[in-house]
């Protein structure tokens, strides 16, 4: 039977099934096709933080989004075309997303009483009209699934559980993926055990085929390659891609990389990633707590390795008095913080970007450090090597700010040019580096830990080991220059401003502020930071296609901001700052830089819709100016 | 009066790989005064930790490294001023962490030979879960616990060792905690060494440092050391001449003897524990010979239930335990090592495109 094909510029589709179903997995295989095919993609992993809610509850969905498109695309997409929906649960969690004339795709198999009550349904949802908007596509994967299996002598369970693998491949067929590479997967994920090998991807193909053959579909669907730049590419996560940027920069720098760190959601990728790479000198240390984590890799730094911790807002909170220590110290410190809802244990898995400010003032005392956030998952890569070129040319800790929705949200990647990449120089203090007066006048060399570069007013960075540097050093104020214990008025006022100014000083190696006004007449800038990128930029396409002129700024240094900002800021007359929080980079701007800069904010622990940030941004860029 | 002299064997045989395997040595051992800061020294006077501070710098050229490979990280507290008074590498850090940092050191730094000073607050209130792991995990530390059974630097509170009933600033009606026994603590937690000594014996104290130094691992050393201002007198039993009754010799291969004429020992006790008797009521081989390299450290555990709990009169001195264990540093570094043999140097190119990598062509 031959199919209508439909050519399509861009597709979003969105796996949802229970915590069991394997969604995540599903996903990421569609995901892998999709890549391998050629599209541009971005994905939107969600789940839940229990590891297995009661089966068929809502609060046991699992989902996985991704938006493909045979154009450069920005986001994981505001609304699934088509939902695949496992169970009740799935299709009751999922279905305020939808929009009229989207696909939905259901495994009747649970949509029993019971389930349907699970779910909170009182009626059958398939049954009482409720779903008439939608394309909707009824069909008994499970048991489909089951007699696909039937000849490998597995349990009903254990068949049962290969529906995923049934769903992958029709959705696989509808879109025109290729299979290869899920085969591939699954014959060296089951390698061991050849009944489950041979089990998934007879499901696999089995779903293929049903779509092939089944009067259900009659279309299927096109969406062409994206015309990309030449080169190599890779899918990545933000978190893989923050680990290879910690590996990279400890090559960078021929510095060992020696990560501390203490479980937590969304970070853990990072440690599990880097425990990896022993080969590359990667020491991991898996602490008693957030505060070793971060105490043994400042330990590892003092003894010259490239000291990093990673964590989510509440080891933050726990790390903070090391962080200061760390600021005291003047050694280079990576600190990566992967966002997740707060306050508290907040929305574990689920994305915000609401500790700027505990990242930039969560210390006792004035103890400034230097800000950095990748934008979006590829960019964590960069985002970790420009962090320890600033630790480790500035002797600071530096905050790396990513977030939930970076970590586990994935994008294709142009493999970079390893030999393109800046080289980091620890230039280690060999000699001694100050003359005092000895006893009877004569000249006495000495080592003064606290006698600064004047170009970039680091300390020198001197490793146990070097003979005649032996010095101590502590979280107790140090006189300038020779870093003994002092407590004189004068000084401390000194130092004070000494470590603020070294802050500041990073400004001049980070460049000017890149605006992206096409026109050139945009009287409205859209300024955001972090994983807001994609959204905004999404946001401010669509506006730009209905003619309104608009600017778009993103930060990537957010401690010390590049030096032109304000200048910019006072260049427009309109400035909105899109957060996932209630305002925190708005209030810096406003507090710096004396401009009324207009919030928008939600936290939902979801990614920022472009179609939401399209209508605020629509709607300030044509309002009338106010008289004052 | 029992005789903790230097000369007196603590029963420890050489280690094959002692706790500063890998340290560079010095061609020249150097001086007390090369191991001494130019800092001035600001402990109240008669504090017990000049005596310390004076054993360390007077032992260190004993252990014929380079000086630039010593380390000494501290917490907060008095004791915790230490390493600006030694011409070594130092860290004067936060309260309680110094453990965690020495940590992260010691595994990146197998050339380092790296010590931390702490005290009963500072090890045990605030910093009571570093100190535990490190132990359990047994890094090669050697940890110098002052021990003076009180807060000084914040002027007198009771600490985490202060008998219960304590009267201090913060407890007018007498403390209602009950103590840790640092030594039980640390058996507890895993720890390889243990050991007590006094900080006005400075042959024992000096033998303990030695024996501490040479531990593959983490050993901890709790020195009860006198607060003159706040807790002055706490330790008079240990000190002085007439010291037979109060301190029970721990001499790995020896019976445990003390008191009068060695008129005191211990035996063991039914359910386990060791009890003190007279020694005229037992026969001589009744008596408990002490095992330091004891698998099983449940008598070091029962030895040091004879400490004193309230205030102290009588407790062992000496070391409780000394075992041999690889060590958390050594094991991570071996890991790096075998990678790095085993898959070869790790290449970034071919790690960052992994298996899936597609190409885009011009």
């Amino acid at each position: 039977m031959s199919k209508q094909v439909k050519q399509l510029e861009r597709v979003i589709i969105r796996f949802a099934g229970d915590s069991g179903d394997g969604m995540q997995l599903t996903g990421a295989r569609f995901t892998a096709e999709t890549a391998a095919f050629g599209n541009d993609l971005s994905t939107l992993p969600s789940f839940p933080a229990e590891i297995r809610a009661p089966a068929g509850t809502m609060a046991g969905v699992s989902s996985f989004q991704v938006h493909f498109a045979d154009f450069d695309i920005l986001t994981p997409g505001d609304s699934p075309d088509v939902l695949v929906a496992m169970n009740p649960a799935a299709l009751r969690a999922n279905r305020p997303d939808l929009r009229p004339g989207a696909s939905v795709i259901v495994d009747t198999h649970d949509f029993t009483k019971r389930n349907l009550a699970r779910a909170g349904y009182e009626q059958n949802p398939l049954e009482d009209g409720s779903l008439e908007d939608f394309n909707l596509h009824e069909l008994d994967l499970t048991a489909t699934t089951v007699e696909a299996v039937k000849d490998f002598g597995l349990s009903r369970k254990d068949a049962a559980r290969a529906k995923n693998m049934f769903a992958l491949g029709l959705l696989s067929w509808m879109y025109g993926r290729p299979t290869e590479p899920t085969i591939e997967f699954l014959s060296t994920t089951f390698a061991a055990k050849a009944d489950l090998r041979d089990a998934n991807i007879t499901a696999f193909r089995a779903g293929w085929n049903f779509g092939e053959t089944t009067e259900a579909f009659a279309v299927r669907y096109e969406v062409r390659p994206a015309a990309m730049a030449q080169g190599r590419y890779r899918n990545i996560t933000g978190n893989l891609a923050l680990a290879y940027g910690l590996i990279a920069a400890g090559r960078l720098s021929g510095l060992p990389v020696f990560l501390g760190a203490y479980p937590i959601t969304p970070a853990s990728d990072v440690l599990h990633e880097l425990s990896k790479h022993k080969n590359f000198g990667v020491t991991t240390f898996q602490a008693e707590d957030e505060i070793a984590g971060v105490g043994a890799a400042l330990g590892a730094a003092y003894g010259g390795h490239l000291g990093v911790t990673a964590t989510s807002g509440p080891g933050i909170a726990l790390k903070a008095e090391t962080i200061g220590l760390a600021v005291m110290l003047e050694l280079p410190l990576v600190i990566c913080d992967i966002q997740r809802g707060g306050p508290s244990t907040g929305l574990p898995t689920k994305t915000e970007q609401a500790d700027l400010l505990q990242a930039k003032f969560g210390r006792n005392g004035e103890a400034p450090l230097p800000i950095v956030a990748p934008r979006s998952p590829t960019d964590c890569f960069d985002a970790a090597i420009e962090a320890a070129r600033i630790a480790v040319t500035y002797r600071t800790p530096v905050m790396l700010l990513s977030d939930g929705y970076l970590a586990n949200g994935s994008e294709p990647w142009l493999l970079p040019d390893i030999d393109a990449l800046p080289r980091i120089e620890p230039d280690f203090a060999r000699t001694t580096n100050h003359t005092v007066q000895g006893k009877d006048g004569e000249d006495v060399q000495t080592f003064w830990p606290y006698q600064r570069d004047p170009q970039t007013l680091a300390r020198p960075w001197a490793i146990p080991g070097t003979p005649g540097l032996e010095h101590r050093i502590g979280g107790l104020e140090k006189e300038d220059g020779s870093g003994d214990i002092s407590y004189e008025p004068a000084n401390h006022d000194l130092m004070v401003r000494t470590r603020a100014a070294k802050v500041a000083r990073v400004a001049e190696t980070i460049g000017r502020t890149y605006v992206d006004d096409p026109t050139g007449d945009a009287r409205t800038l859209v300024v955001g930071w972090g994983s807001t990128y994609g959204p905004i930029g999404a946001g401010v396409r669509r506006v730009r296609r209905e003619g309104i002129a608009v600017a778009q700024a993103h930060l990537r240094h957010l401690n010390p901001f590049p030096a032109d900002l304000g200048e910019v800021l006072h260049r427009y007359d309109r400035v909105l700052v899109p957060e996932m929080n209630l305002g925190q980079l708005s209030m810096l701007l406003r507090a710096e830089f004396l401009i009324d800069a207009v919030g928008y904010h939600q936290v939902r622990g979801l990614p920022f819709r472009a179609e939401e940030l399209a209508d605020v941004i629509r709607e300030l860029a044509t309002t009338k100016e106010t008289s004052p | 009066m029992t005789t903790l002299d230097e000369g007196t064997d603590l029963g420890m045989p050489e280690l094959r790989r002692d706790g500063l395997f890998g340290v560079p040595a010095a061609p020249d051992p150097g001086t007390r005064k090369e191991f001494t800061s130019d800092q001035e020294v600001r402990w109240c006077p008669g504090c017990g930790d000049y005596a310390v501070l004076a054993a360390v710098q007077g032992f260190l050229p004993e252990l014929g490294l380079k000086r630039e490979n010593i380390t000494f990280v501290s917490g907060i507290g008095c004791s915790s001023r230490f390493p600006y008074y030694l011409d070594t590498f130092g860290m004067h850090s936060i309260h309680g962490r110094a453990p965690a940092i020495a940590t992260g050191l010691a595994t990146a730094r197998g050339d380092l030979s790296v010590w931390v000073v702490t005290g009963d607050g500072d090890a045990l209130s605030i910093g009571g879960n570093h100190l535990i792991h490190a132990l359990r995990r047994n890094v090669n530390l050697t940890i110098l616990l002052f021990n003076n059974r009180i807060y000084g630097l914040t002027k007198g509170q009771y600490s985490p060792t202060s008998e219960t009933g304590k009267v201090t600033k913060s407890t007018p009606m007498g403390s209602i905690d009950a103590p840790f026994n640092p030594v039980s603590l640390a058996l507890g937690a895993e720890a390889t060494f243990v050991a007590r000594t006094v900080d006005s014996d400075r042959a024992h104290l000096t033998s303990v440092l030695r024996q501490a130094a040479a531990h593959r691992g983490t050993a901890l050393v709790e020195i009860f050391q006198n607060c003159p201002i706040f807790n002055d007198g706490a330790f008079d039993s240990f000190k002085g001449r007439d010291t037979e009754g109060s301190i029970i010799p721990l001499v790995h291969g020896q019976p445990v003897r003390f008191g009068a004429d060695g008129s005191l020992g211990v035996v063991r006790a039914p359910g386990g524990g060791v009890r003190i008797v007279e020694t005229s009521s037992v026969g001589d081989g009744d008596l408990l010979v002490h095992d330091a390299h004891a698998d099983d450290a449940s008598t070091a555990f029962a030895l040091s239930r004879l400490t004193d709990a309230g205030h102290l009169h009588q407790a062992p001195i000496g070391i409780f335990r000394q075992v041999e264990r690889p060590t958390y540093d050594d094991l991570a570094r071996q890991q790096v090592s075998t990678a790095r043999e085993s898959l070869g140097d790790g290449d970034l190119a071919t790690l960052i495109a992994g298996k899936d990598a597609w190409t885009v062509p011009a």
